[in-house]
């Protein structure tokens, strides 16, 4: 299809080349109108003005935009610790309870028991039992520090809905897959880490990517436990400055980076659709 | 002399429905067997069952001589001297051709890639896979990824093939260049059990053809037996059927 582009366009190709520019058009002016409405009408509403000033505030989120971008690394350190750890914990999780041995029925009940527990609770309410209830304990420093126990909150929740998103990967893969390979004399272990995994794992690269997108958010709730992040900064100020444009700040740092992940997990999507084709 | 492999009285059900019902059969060593008859005679549950990857309820299947179906027995020193190949192919997607010829020697044997790759692309050569080896299973034809799953039963160096349905799932026109490779393991001796639709095949190159029904064998004799002078009435209508 590619490569007829280049050549002399036949009487379909030129049929389809005028609808696509028609519909075009009538996107393009449809949008137009919409935006001129939204411009106009929302200034009309009788409160405009003052949330124009406490939202939309441009001297107030020049001045505070560097201080949260400062704050926002703290949102990156605790994503780029814990997001490993998700992944080693969640698919430890995924294997135990895809286990068989009868030996090892413990280990299944645990990885059962687990996602169960902290896929039922919401992440708020465990961040604020780990995340209080362990420093509570009067632990020496610096093992009494809200990132510490609030991370370990967050990749507790999160290994489980992982380890869940691993055993659907390692279910779609084909039953015959197990086959050949015990066919061949590998035993039921290799044939997990050698056959199964590694496709089960590619599976659903998408689905983990959806994840990383939530956690990335999630991190902001460790700021009810203590941590000075980028959405704690940014309640700073408002209070500071008896202004919100600070939330709007957070807001479109957050977007700089979900935006983009966001593209590339649909893509990979995409990507696996067409190969399953 | 005894049989290289030996079925004796090989009963299989699920729930209710039983899929092998007594079967007996002696292979000699280096005989090709063929397995024919309706879709759901038994013939796949058969070579499932010889490769250990169902457990049978009743009777043994004897390898040399030594019961394999023992409840206990280890599957995996079993499975690597009985090779099995698929309908599906079913390749490891994951990985190149000579990758997937060189998993199970790797583990299963412990070899380095370096012990054992020339031995494996010595195979891919003499099944004119050469200039495949470095391809993955989606770039490959179904008749090539039937090959390169044969060359990675081999690399085994198994003393029985099993084979299960292996044209089943290919274009007509792939299908001679698998069939040529399995009368090419013949000519080397290999011991062979087919479940086939090929007729024409297994009256050519088989030593011994069964004819399965219902889980059991029916009858079973060399091919100008079955297929010029079938003795029972379920053979006769089958192969009525099967040859028009």
């Amino acid at each position: 299809m590619r490569s007829t582009r280049y050549k002399k366009t036949n009487r379909r190709q030129a049929y389809e080349a005028k609808r696509r520019r028609r519909s075009n058009i009538i996107a393009a002016i449809s949008t137009a109108i919409a935006a001129a409405f939204l411009y106009i009408l929302v200034p009309l509403t009788p409160g405009w003005s003052k949330v124009k000033l406490s939202f939309f505030n441009w001297d107030v989120l020049v001045k505070t935009f560097p201080k949260l971008l400062d704050a926002f690394l703290l949102n990156v350190m605790i994503f780029a610790w814990s997001a490993p750890l998700i992944a080693i914990l969640g698919l430890l999780i995924a294997l135990a309870r895809n286990t068989q041995s009868p030996a090892l029925f413990p280990l299944r009940i645990f990885g059962a028991t687990f996602t169960d527990v902290f896929r039922g609770v919401p992440v708020i309410l465990t961040v604020y039992l780990i995340g209080f209830g362990i420093p509570g304990l009067g632990l020496p420093r610096p093992w009494n520090s809200p990132y510490i126990w609030g991370t370990l909150a967050l990749v507790l929740t999160y290994s489980a809905y992982v380890a869940e998103i691993f055993r659907s990967g390692i279910e779609s893969v084909h039953k015959s897959q197990r086959a050949a390979a015990l066919s061949l004399g590998l035993s039921e272990r290799q044939a997990m880490r050698d056959v199964i995994l590694p496709q089960a794992i590619r599976n659903v690269v998408p689905s983990q990517m959806n994840m990383l997108i939530a956690l990335q958010k999630d991190v902001s709730l460790l700021s009810f436990i203590g941590p000075v992040e980028i959405f704690r900064q940014a309640g700073v100020f408002k209070s500071l400055m008896a202004n919100f444009t600070p939330y709007v700040g957070a807001a479109l740092i957050f977007l700089v980076v979900t935006i983009p992940s966001t593209r590339y997990a649909d893509y990979l999507m995409a990507r696996q659709m067409r190969a399953r084709e | 002399m005894n049989a290289k492999l030996q079925l004796k009285n090989l009963t299989k059900s699920y729930g209710k429905t039983t899929v092998c019902n007594g079967i007996d059969l002696e292979i000699e060593q280096g005989q090709m067997v063929c397995l024919i008859g309706a879709s759901g005679a038994g013939k796949s549950s058969l070579l499932r069952c010889i490769n250990l990857l169902e457990d049978i309820e009743e009777g043994e299947i004897l390898l040399d001589g030594v019961d394999i179906s023992t409840p206990g027995f280890d599957p995996q020193k079993v499975r690597s001297r009985i090779g099995m190949v698929f309908q599906s192919f079913n390749l490891f997607p994951h990985m190149t051709a000579l990758d997937n010829a060189m998993l199970a020697p790797r583990r299963v044997l412990g070899k380095t890639r370096a012990q054992i790759r020339p031995e494996i692309e010595e195979l891919f050569h003499k099944f004119g896979l050469a200039d495949r080896m470095h391809q993955f299973p989606n770039q490959l034809s179904g008749g090539q990824q039937q090959r390169v799953a044969i060359v990675r039963a081999l690399a085994m160096r198994p003393e029985v093939m099993l084979f299960d349905e292996i044209t089943s799932a290919l274009d007509p026109q792939l299908v001679g260049e698998v069939l040529d490779v399995l009368l090419m393991l013949k000519n080397q001796g290999m011991t062979m059990v087919l479940a086939t639709h090929e007729m024409a095949f297994a009256r050519e190159a088989a030593d011994v053809v069964c004819f399965l029904k219902d889980g059991q064998i029916v009858e079973q004799g060399p091919p100008s037996q079955i297929f010029e002078a079938p003795k029972q009435n379920a053979t006769q209508s089958f192969l009525a059927r099967a040859l028009k």
